[in-house]
């Protein structure tokens, strides 16, 4: 298949922006070679989801600086609503454009040897740290010609370590706020979780961009050692505009734990894939996400856990609500492979319909190569229960709060796992939002 | 003035073109407390139903009225604000809804804009009714009858009951599956309703309710019509002596709607 391969970008801009960042050798040439391989990789081919006229190349790249300020009283409401002002994470990042508006790390955490910074500053003081995981078990370059085009052009993101038996208690905040309305996120969100660590990490994506075209191509990668656990919220909110590719993926060692609560709110189309491995024994996962479709947007999300060691145990949740013409995949993929004995693999994937026109498909996939395993599944698309409706009427509801009640309850389960009540109001807001 | 009055005449509804109800006339003042019995399959949750506008029952001919005003042509949630409420026989489960959300959301349909209730107002009350019908705190968190055994469903109704104050209740089998302390603690709270501003209509099976409730009225309901009308003495004779004499006084064969239908 031949692929359209005029990239408004050269080899000579590649290597131009990676020395405007100072970034170490190999991240350049890294970035060159992704480059040229984006030109003959091909698109992800999301199940049952055709994105070949979705937008992928109207965008601007250049790296744009956010406005820095020293108290986020000075930033927008709109950006305040992610955090409790009074009751602020005391280890927070916010990512204006490309670069760091404001940012806190406590000094108890600095002092533990804890690292929380945006990606351009780890790859300058932390570089061994970050060559080491970056784009090597978790995501690779070459997986398609998107995840390529993130490695050559990334413009964006943090990276977070934790040392050996260091438990954060208090979550760690991180805000991308795509201010200019044409800009591109190739953002990297870095996590290394040592050996009996712990953290909780929160992230928001937040853009305005209704009219303008642009693109957020974003790559996660959790690393989860012996023992460590690992927390992770996230809170997409896109704005109609941008088209979303985002690869959301941890790798989880013995006895760790992976835990992902997303919550998925773009306005845009988007493919959302969230991937965890468990290759240590005992290593366990939840991936909880829920969304809401409205308009005509599209969206493709698969949440898979690939169980690789034994006793390990895997938990899917999907929850969506559909509105408008709005057209939904979800695909949960449990997979216990061979040699995973006593894995436990379950998953729940449910979507409410509101309207005739909207479309949802839970596809519920089990694939298992082992055979002394438990697994199951449950899958529903459906529209809301008239006799639930019935029953909350008849206390006095009217139509729109009784389904209002349906809904915030249907999508519950991951809305409560959300780590910071402020982010858990703005997002419980957005649902509302969204769902009227 | 005293307080509202519900009026039923020559009621017939159908579920899915068959017709249960075939011409109940009742009428429910404030301060009155009736009782509704009869065999099963006689058509007394279906009046429940009809009442409150379940969606499968349809209304074919007959009036219901509130203080004068139609019932018929107020949807669910206006029958609700304008004074009726029904315990039912089988709650839904609302998942991811804590009961306290729910109760609040109930309460404030009823309040204009800007004068929704205060939290601690809210809770005050709240756990002054938990504590009369002697439910565990935690239930306020729990998800609407999610996972609720029968008794707690029955109970949380009652709750509900209290909560929302209606002018006119109707209980359908609130007895049901209910052990004798259960029944006892369910009872006070519905005794606690009493006054001249609420009326109430129980559904029952047994006579065992009437005997912590003392209903005003009796009905016995046959065919899907109100048979025999009396006080709290017809339903000491229902215990006694069942409902073959009724039957026999009235030529009836068969009680039920099924067969007669």
């Amino acid at each position: 298949m031949t692929v359209e391969t005029k990239l408004p970008f050269d080899k000579d801009y590649i290597e131009q922006f990676s020395k405007d960042r100072n970034e170490p050798a190999w991240m350049s040439e890294l970035r060159v070679s992704a480059l040229s391989q984006a030109n003959t990789l091909e698109m992800p081919k999301p199940d049952k989801t055709n994105i070949r006229n979705w937008n992928f190349k109207t965008f601007k790249h250049e790296f744009t600086s956010g406005q820095a300020v020293n108290n986020t009283t000075e930033l927008p409401e709109e950006i305040q609503a992610y955090f409790d002002e009074e009751n602020k994470a005391e280890n927070l990042l916010i990512q204006r454009n490309h670069t760091v508006a404001f940012s806190t790390l406590s000094e108890d955490l600095k002092n533990k040897g804890v690292i929380f910074t945006d990606i351009f500053t780890a790859l300058n003081e932390h570089n061994d740290l970050v060559e080491k995981y970056y784009m090597k078990e978790a995501v690779s370059v070459d997986q398609d010609r998107l995840t390529a085009l993130h490695a050559a052009l990334m413009n964006g993101g943090i990276f977070i370590y934790v040392p050996k038996n260091v438990q954060i208690e208090a979550p760690i905040q991180a805000i991308f706020w795509q201010e200019d309305p044409e800009l591109a996120l190739f953002n990297h969100v870095l996590i290394v979780a040592e050996e009996g660590s712990s953290l909780t990490y929160l992230e928001n994506y937040v853009s305005h961009n209704e009219e303008q075209k642009t693109v957020a191509n974003i790559v996660t990668e959790v690393f989860a050692h012996d023992n460590a656990q690992v927390a992770y919220g996230a809170v997409d909110h896109f704005a109609a505009g941008t088209t979303t590719y985002v690869n959301r993926r941890g790798v989880a060692q013995r006895d760790a734990k992976i835990n992902w609560a997303l919550g998925q709110m773009n306005d845009g189309n988007t493919v959302s894939e969230n991937i965890t491995y468990l290759l240590g024994d005992n290593a366990t996962s939840e991936a909880k996400a829920v969304t809401v479709g409205r308009g005509k947007q599209t969206q493709n999300f698969t949440s898979s856990i690939r169980q690789f060691g034994k006793q390990t145990d895997a938990f899917i949740l999907q929850r969506g609500v559909m509105k408008g013409s709005a057209t939904t995949i979800f695909n949960a993929i449990g997979k216990i492979e061979h040699g995973g004995s006593k894995s436990n693999s379950e998953q729940e994937s449910r979507v409410l319909m509101l309207s005739e026109k909207a479309r949802g498909d839970a596809n519920p996939i089990l694939l298992i190569d082992e055979d002394d395993v438990t697994a199951g599944h449950a899958a529903s698309v459906g529209r809301v229960d008239p006799l639930q409706m019935y029953y909350l009427m008849s206390r006095g509801l009217t139509k729109e709060e009784a389904e209002r009640l349906v809904i915030h309850g249907f999508l519950e389960p991951v809305v409560s796992q959300i780590p910071i009540e402020s982010v858990r109001k703005q997002l419980t807001q957005v649902i509302e939002r969204k769902v009227n | 003035m005293s307080g509202s009055v519900l009026e039923i005449k020559n009621l017939h509804v159908s579920i899915e073109d068959k017709e249960i109800l075939k011409g109940v006339n009742l009428t429910i003042k404030g301060g009155e407390f009736h009782a509704i019995m009869g065999p099963n399959g006689t058509g007394k949750s279906t009046l429940a139903s009809a009442i409150m506008g379940h969606p499968k029952y349809e209304v074919t001919e007959g009036s219901i009225t509130l203080d004068g005003e139609d019932v018929l042509e107020m949807e669910v949630d206006e029958r609700a604000r304008a004074g009726l409420f029904l315990a039912m026989q089988y709650p839904s489960e609302i998942s991811g809804v804590t009961t306290s959300d729910f109760l609040r959301s109930a309460i404030n349909a009823r309040r204009e804009e800007g004068d929704e209730v205060s939290l601690m107002k809210f809770i005050k009350q709240l756990d002054k009714d938990l504590d009369l019908l002697e439910i565990d705190q935690n239930m306020a968190t729990r998800y609407l009858n999610e996972g609720f055994s029968g008794g707690e469903k029955k109970r949380n109704e009652i709750l509900q009951l209290l909560q929302i104050n209606p002018a006119i209740a109707i209980l359908d089998e609130i007895d049901s599956g209910l052990d004798i302390d259960a029944l006892k603690i369910v009872s006070k709270g519905i005794n606690k309703m009493r006054g001249e501003n609420f009326g109430c209509l129980m559904i029952t099976h047994y006579q065992r309710l009437l005997n912590y409730i003392t209903p005003d009225f009796v009905h016995v309901m046959m065919q899907g019509r109100v048979v025999k009308s009396g006080g709290p003495e017809l339903a000491k004779r229902l215990e006694a002596d069942g409902y073959e004499w009724i039957k026999e006084e009235l030529g009836i064969t068969d009680e039920t709607v099924e067969q007669n239908a």
